[in-house]
């Protein structure tokens, strides 16, 4: 069972981690990305998210699916954020359950780096002198 | 042939626009698509990585375009 969002409001953490829990699974494993207020020292004013909406959605279904497949896990929750977050706030959640802890924390942790790097959605850092989208050049 | 364009983060900052219409021969490559726009926006050799996405997919290079298309110019990604 999965579940993926792409959400404009504040993501439901609670719900993600209700929506993974199964009798048959012994954990529950859950990863929150926050903003936080400075990049290489430099105070961060705010985030904010763009995606390329149907492919960040298909995207995410596959790595859930991945990791249902390579680690046995049970239920899977990988809600994403867009917009504009301000320092604190939820840009991901991911909730896995699984019938052993090892398997739900190398699905979660499977999830987060393999959404880092194909999900296609974009952060910009905006600082009180300007803004960058991160990652962007080498 | 004509295909719709996409610009998502940076690229949408370098092409201007998030929609555009190409127009190329048809038959025509991932690899000619993407040496067309280089060529049109020089920046996008400043980016890390440009990968296009064709129908909401990643494709290899040498994939024939057809008639249509959406395809999306996807610089480095960034979520999470």
């Amino acid at each position: 069972m999965i579940d993926i969002q792409l959400l404009t409001t504040p993501l439901d953490t609670l719900g993600c981690i209700s929506f993974v829990q199964s009798d048959d699974s012994g954990g529950i494993d859950v990863f929150i990305g926050t903003v936080r207020n400075a990049t290489k020292g430099k105070p961060v004013l705010r985030l904010e998210f763009e995606a390329y909406e149907p492919m960040a959605i298909a995207e995410m279904r596959k790595i859930a699916e991945q990791a249902v497949e390579k680690f046995g896990a049970k239920r899977i929750a990988l809600h994403h954020r867009t917009g504009i977050l301000e320092i604190g706030e939820a840009a991901v959640v991911i909730a896995v359950s699984a019938p052993h802890r090892a398997a739900a924390f190398d699905a979660c942790r499977y999830c987060i780096d393999t959404l880092k790097e194909t999900v296609p959605i974009w952060k910009k850092e905006v600082f009180e002198d300007g803004e960058v989208w991160v990652a962007a050049h080498p | 042939m004509k295909i719709s364009l996409l610009s998502f983060g940076i690229a949408k900052d370098i092409t201007g626009q998030r929609f555009l219409e190409v127009d190329l021969p048809s038959s025509a490559s991932v690899a000619a698509l993407r040496a067309m726009l280089v060529q049109r926006f020089p920046r996008l050799s400043s980016l890390a990585t440009v990968r296009l996405a064709v129908n909401g997919e990643y494709v290899s290079e040498d994939l024939a375009l057809k008639d249509n298309d959406e395809v999306a110019i996807i610089p480095p990604v960034s979520g999470g």
